[in-house]
């Protein structure tokens, strides 16, 4: 992991390279170093980490989160790895329930396809540029997103014998 | 019908079937094959779109995979997933740390010790906890069992597909002999729910070793014979060698993890490149393939089946003594005999049992090298003692996505070898 030093200095290098709005914020957790940036920059700082001096060249994984109740409530993470130096770093954008749009990274890495539209899919986010960009698990036809925190933990009535006289005529 | 040039059927039928070759769509026509396009009459127009599953035997779960086929060619592949979505991460922010264990080992339902693992190393990391050195030596030895399980069903089930049903058997018989080592170490033969937050559930029984020791003089055996089956068998290698080849810049950039990965020549094992647990403690060998192709996925296979024995055999010779879980009474159930003289084993344990013990604000993402590859475990807490957010990148769900690489312009036949060799587990795919 990149220490807290580290870090900052690739931060530095992501604010001279992208723009100083670039890095909203660097937290260093839990030996987890991580880059919070604003949604519309994610794609430039990606691109900008990929190419860097000490390239973060794998994308592992894509995934979202809520923070309710905190705003902005949506949060979208990067784990970038370093294979070379054996090496982790996020990429962290926070962005609200209103129409969330990101710009998308399967120009840069393929392998985030998958990962960006199980994020659609979950949690409601656009990503902007996505050639595919349409529900991956639930079913097509499905309303709302359901990994959001504020949509209920839900199931389908299941009938057995106990309950079937719940279900009027089902056998029609 | 019409005469047209551009009817398809005007060409007779054995002209059709020549025109189908090995080369894309839009490469270059090679010369001496402008003998099957006469005219305009563009043969390759000439496609067929075929459903394969979801509930089909050969797509090694509920995998949905929409070919597109020209002859007996495959040119494009979809896969489409979600059919055995079942919401567990959704399920995961209902229940307390210690009770999700039970259902990310659903997940992946061939490696749980993987996943239990992981989970349980993303929740002591946000606890600041340590493991005691016997408890990381009895994962290790249980997740690199689980494996040997792991490889062996998948391959049992791989032979299946191409035809060699003695090896379904096999292997079948073989996996029974590890799951019956996980029954008698913790009760269960599948989701044994062994590894807890803090350590394991219980110390190992008395004969269990002597009976990985038994295990570990078999299976060497018992892989020559399935090379011995498998490698010598001319079907066999000429269904596996030279099939669906992907480039190993291609794999990388796909996110592709594991045995796929190193089958293309790349040491990316993060028991050795980013040790976790007690990897760093033991000697072993990561096998690479050279070529990437089908039948390096297997042999990578095999010979990781060999490695993790000797992972095994390493830990139980090494085995500390000491305790099993961590002697964090906030965080562990306390000893049961405790329970009948101590006032605060007794507060512990309720509290434990009923309310679970809560986990500090904060996020992380933990990673380890599952039998399919990179198994990352995201968990967000938010001071309560159930989970904000558990997310599993699971290695399937990423490794499938190289398989219309991999299966584009090969026979479908070598299609099915492609989807065997990759080796999803959906359960894991769609969580």
């Amino acid at each position: 992991m990149p220490d807290a030093t580290g870090l900052e200095l690739i931060a530095q290098a992501v604010r001279a390279g992208v723009g100083d709005e670039a890095v909203i914020g660097t937290s260093y957790y839990r030996e987890q170093a991580t880059l919070e940036v604003p949604p519309a920059r994610v794609h430039d700082v990606i691109a900008l980490l990929r190419e860097a001096e000490e390239p973060w060249d794998r994308l592992m994984s894509v995934h979202g989160c809520d923070y309710l109740p905190e705003e902005p409530r949506l949060g979208i993470h990067y784990e970038l790895l370093s294979m070379e130096r054996a090496d982790r770093l996020r990429v962290k954008t926070r962005i609200g329930v209103e129409d969330p749009h990101v710009p998308t990274v399967v120009d840069l890495f393929a392998g985030a396809d998958f990962h960006e539209r199980e994020v659609f899919d979950m949690f409601g986010v656009y990503f902007d540029g996505h050639p595919d960009m349409r529900r991956l698990l639930m079913p097509e036809d499905y309303e709302g997103y359901p990994q959001r925190r504020d949509f209920p933990l839900g199931g389908e009535p299941v009938m057995f014998t106990f309950n079937e006289h719940k279900f009027p005529r089902w056998y029609d | 019908m019409t005469d047209g040039p551009r009817d398809p059927l005007s060409v007779p039928y054995r002209e059709r079937e020549r025109s189908v070759t090995m080369e894309r769509l839009d490469a270059e026509p090679v010369s001496g094959t402008a003998a099957v396009t006469e005219g305009d009459l563009d043969l390759h127009e000439e496609l067929f779109t075929i459903n394969i599953g979801p509930h089909h035997p050969a797509t090694h779960g509920v995998l949905r995979l929409l070919t597109t086929l020209e002859g007996e060619v495959v040119r494009d592949v979809k896969p489409i997933i979600g059919y055995v979505h079942t919401g567990i991460e959704k399920s995961c922010e209902d229940q307390q740390y210690w009770k999700v264990i039970t259902f990310v080992e659903r997940m992946d339902y061939l490696a749980y010790y993987s996943n239990a693992h992981v989970f349980c190393m993303a929740v002591e990391k946000l606890l600041e906890i340590d493991v005691p050195p016997r408890a990381e030596y009895l994962r290790v030895i249980h997740s690199e069992l689980g494996r040997i399980a792991s490889h062996l069903f998948g391959l049992a089930t791989g032979a299946l597909d191409m035809g060699a049903i003695t090896m379904l058997w096999w292997g079948c018989r073989d996996r029974d002999l590890v799951l019956d080592l996980f029954e008698m170490s913790s009760g269960q033969r599948m989701h044994t729910r062994y590894f807890q937050v803090g350590g394991v559930f219980e110390d190992i029984p008395p004969g269990w070793e002597a009976k990985v020791r038994e295990f570990l003089e078999i299976m060497p055996k018992r892989l020559d014979q399935y090379l011995a089956l498998l490698d010598r068998n001319e079907i066999w290698l000429r269904r596996l060698k030279h099939t669906g080849i992907v480039s190993q810049e291609r794999l990388l950039d796909l996110g592709v993890t594991g045995p796929l990965l190193r089958a293309s020549g790349h040491p990316w094992d993060l028991r050795t490149a980013m040790p976790y647990s007690s990897y760093a403690d033991f000697d072993f060998n990561v096998p690479i393939g050279s070529v990437g192709d089908n039948y390096d996925r297997f042999r990578v296979r095999i010979e990781e089946m060999r490695e993790s024995l000797k992972i095994v055999e390493q830990a139980l010779d090494g085995l500390p003594e000491g305790p099993y879980i961590t002697d964090d009474r906030k965080v562990a159930l306390p000893p049961r005999h405790e329970l009948a003289t101590s006032m605060e084993a007794l507060i512990h344990h309720f509290k434990l049992v009923t309310e679970g013990f809560r986990v500090p604000p904060g996020e992380t993402y933990v990673a380890i090298e599952s039998p399919r590859g990179e198994l990352g475990c995201f968990v967000l807490a938010d001071g309560s003692a159930k989970p904000a957010r558990v997310h599993i990148r699971d290695p399937s769900f990423a490794n499938l996505q190289a398989l219309p690489d991999m299966a584009r312009d090969s026979l479908i036949a070598d299609f099915i070898a492609c989807v065997a060799m990759l080796d999803p587990i959906l359960g894991g795919v769609d969580r």
